[in-house]
């Protein structure tokens, strides 16, 4: 898997750029007020290809086989939240009525974990409104380029005899077994897990972060390459981390569900993404007209 | 707040009451017993189990078993959640002890001065003097050996008893474990015809009650005697915090999943010195079980979920007939996933298509 150059915002200047538009928007009020509203750092992402296994389970003539890989495009410049959502951001989502009271116990610039993919969309969607940008949760793409050499994808096998479906189920047990992650419960601070080459911090640390991309089944083409045909089922979601997994929107502990055979997620929480607003709609928006 | 002092004396007055009405001549026969054969065993730590002959291979024998009691901080969960355990031999469960019908079992049970209380052990095999917990209380710096004839064949629990208020808080801090006495000429299937086992892994089952602090988190304490108070508030609500095999929830998953191949037959000892539990083999049967754990009854056949009374031990024995993944649950599934009460067997082998196929893969609906 290769990525291509990327080019990174020095995070103060994108800080500021920010931090400039919603203390006008928003924060007039309250000049003593730490951090302007929603003003996580952002990290912008040249565009670029990269190689990517696709999310969901994928069966071939019948038979589960590992995801395919596909050259991703990411065509216009990724504006990706540096840190997940904090304790505090969310907070303010909280105190506005929108956003429920996450299930995490921590305080301040920690990540917000115990919160389920409806509560990363009620706050998306409360910030969006709150700025006037278009706020949302990456997709697994976008996650994924952003992770960078972060990224692992499903734990998967390459596994696949018709005769003895066993033999799959053995292998991907063996290969989460040996990649040996402890449990790591405790949320750390903002950046507690380092920056990766991109420039976005704690990937794959002990969050699990959403996506908005639904999980999905789908049948392989005879060519073994392409999608003949799929179901997508959006109560489920695609969560990333340490490894990619599936959970239901509603759920915000992932360590449920262990009867199952498989790592859970320590912890559910999320970072954002932001469209950047077209070339007419800006120039409106800076004429006054938003 | 008891202190540890006070737990401590308490449960050795309790204890001394009871060694009075209890003590009675052990055995009448103390020259036939002195003139067995004698064997010195050394325990494994469960799931697994020290070497043995399903048969016994001559007449009965004095069996040498020696147990350490460590008390010390244990994490029972993946969130580090921490018991100030009591343990037989450093383990929970305590280890299995396995002797043949008609075998006398002689422990040495050591309390080394680094604990802080007095612990004594009940063995269900027994008989006389509460199942000897009468007769092995020993204060830290102590050792005591019992001796007791294997009567009755089958799974038994064992546990500390060291008087009133004590026994409860001793035994859901870790200290049970199990014996089994086989019969001397091994296990029978339900017609009196011989069976035996590949393998043998022992499961104890044990509920567990943290206090938790203002803010719902799992509190944690320097020493056993200071959580007295707080625990037994929690465990009066009977509702436990975790409900685990082997001392912590996942201790039998991933590389320390249980092993098996298809055709080799398995006996699980499953025992819950404390409350009711119900094994299931997900994707198995018990082929043979003796849901009392008593070997002198023929073994139910075929069962789906068996039922393990508070306060013993069964044993199911099932042939694995396909590979694959195998959860070994207690079948209330609330405490198999939220509590913690699940185990794995990984299982090598060739599929049997007739036994189960997917005739159809997912697929849309047809229309």
């Amino acid at each position: 898997m290769s990525f291509d150059p990327v080019f990174t915002f020095g995070a103060i200047g994108a800080a500021a750029l920010i931090g400039l538009g919603l203390s006008q928007a928003l924060d007039s009020g309250s000049p003593e007020s730490p951090r302007p509203l929603g003003a996580s750092e952002l990290v912008v992402l040249a565009t670029g290809s990269f190689d990517h296994p696709q999310p969901g389970e994928f069966l071939r003539e019948s038979h589960p086989v590992a995801a395919p890989v596909v050259r991703e495009t990411i065509d216009t410049p990724l504006e990706i939240m540096k840190y997940q959502v904090s304790v505090s951001d969310y907070g303010r989502c909280v105190a506005d009525g929108v956003c429920k009271l996450a299930d995490s116990r921590k305080i301040g610039n920690v990540p917000v974990t115990g919160v389920s993919h409806m509560d990363a969309e009620a706050y998306a969607t409360w910030l969006s409104a709150r700025t006037g940008e278009t706020w949302r949760l990456p997709t697994d793409v976008e996650w994924a380029y952003a992770a960078g050499e972060r990224f692992r994808g499903d734990i998967e096998s390459d596994e696949s005899d018709p005769n003895n479906p066993a033999l799959r189920w053995l292998a991907q047990y063996r290969t989460e077994t040996a990649l040996g992650r402890k449990p790591d419960p405790e949320p750390r601070g903002q950046g507690g897990f380092g920056i990766n080459s991109k420039g976005v911090a704690d990937v794959a640390g002990n969050i699990w972060e959403w996506t908005s991309t639904c999980y999905v089944h789908a049948t392989m083409a005879s060519d073994g390459v392409g999608v003949a045909s799929s179901i997508d089922n959006c109560g489920v979601h695609a969560v990333e981390g340490f490894h990619r997994t599936y959970m239901s929107n509603f759920i915000r502990d992932g360590k449920s569900g262990g009867c199952a055979v498989g790592t859970p997620p320590d912890n559910l929480g999320f970072r954002l993404v932001r469209d950047r607003p077209s070339l007419v709609r800006a120039t409106l928006r800076r004429l006054g007209f938003s | 707040m008891l202190t540890r002092r006070e737990a401590l004396l308490g449960s050795v007055l309790t204890a001394a009451a009871v060694a009075t009405i209890g003590a009675m001549p052990v055995v009448a026969n103390a020259k036939e017993v002195a003139g067995l054969p004698r064997e010195k065993v050394t325990l494994a730590a469960p799931p697994f189990v020290h070497a043995h002959d399903q048969v016994a291979k001559s007449g009965p024998k004095v069996v040498e078993f020696t147990m350490t009691i460590e008390e010390k901080p244990m994490v029972i969960d993946a969130d580090g959640t921490q018991l100030n355990a009591m343990t037989y031999n450093g383990s929970i469960p305590g280890p299995l002890m396995v002797v043949h019908e008609g075998d006398y079992l002689e422990l040495t049970l050591i309390n080394p001065d680094t604990n802080t209380l007095a612990h004594n052990i009940d063995f269900h095999a027994a008989t006389g003097a509460l199942g000897g917990g009468g007769l092995t209380l020993v204060n830290p710096g102590e050792q005591v050996t019992l001796r007791f004839k294997a009567t009755r064949s089958g799974t038994f629990v064992y546990h500390c008893a060291p008087g009133g208020a004590m026994i409860p808080w001793h035994v859901v801090s870790g200290m049970s474990g199990a014996v089994m006495v086989l019969p001397r000429d091994g296990l029978k299937d339900d017609k009196g015809k011989p069976i035996s086992y590949d393998h043998i892994y022992y499961v104890g089952e044990n509920d567990f009650y943290i206090p938790r602090d203002e803010q719902g988190k799992f509190k944690k304490y320097d020493s056993a005697g200071d959580n007295y108070d707080d625990t037994v508030k929690v465990m009066r609500g009977l509702i436990p915090t975790h409900v685990v095999f082997n001392g912590k929830a996942g201790s039998l998953t991933g590389a320390n999943a249980m092993k098996a191949k298809v055709g080799e037959t398995v006996l699980i000892v499953h025992s819950q010195a404390n409350r009711d539990t119900r094994p299931h083999l997900i994707g198995g049967h018990g082929d043979y079980v003796w849901e009392q754990g008593k070997f002198a009854n023929p073994p139910a056949k075929d069962l789906e979920t068996w039922f393990i009374r508070g306060g013993s031990a069964g044993s199911a024995l099932y042939t694995f007939l396909q590979p694959g993944i195998y959860a070994y649950v207690n079948h209330n599934l609330i405490e198999a996933v939220e509590l913690g009460a699940t185990a794995h067997f990984t299982v090598e082998g060739t599929w049997d298509d007739d036994l189960m196929t997917q005739v159809e893969a997912p697929k849309a609906i047809a229309s």
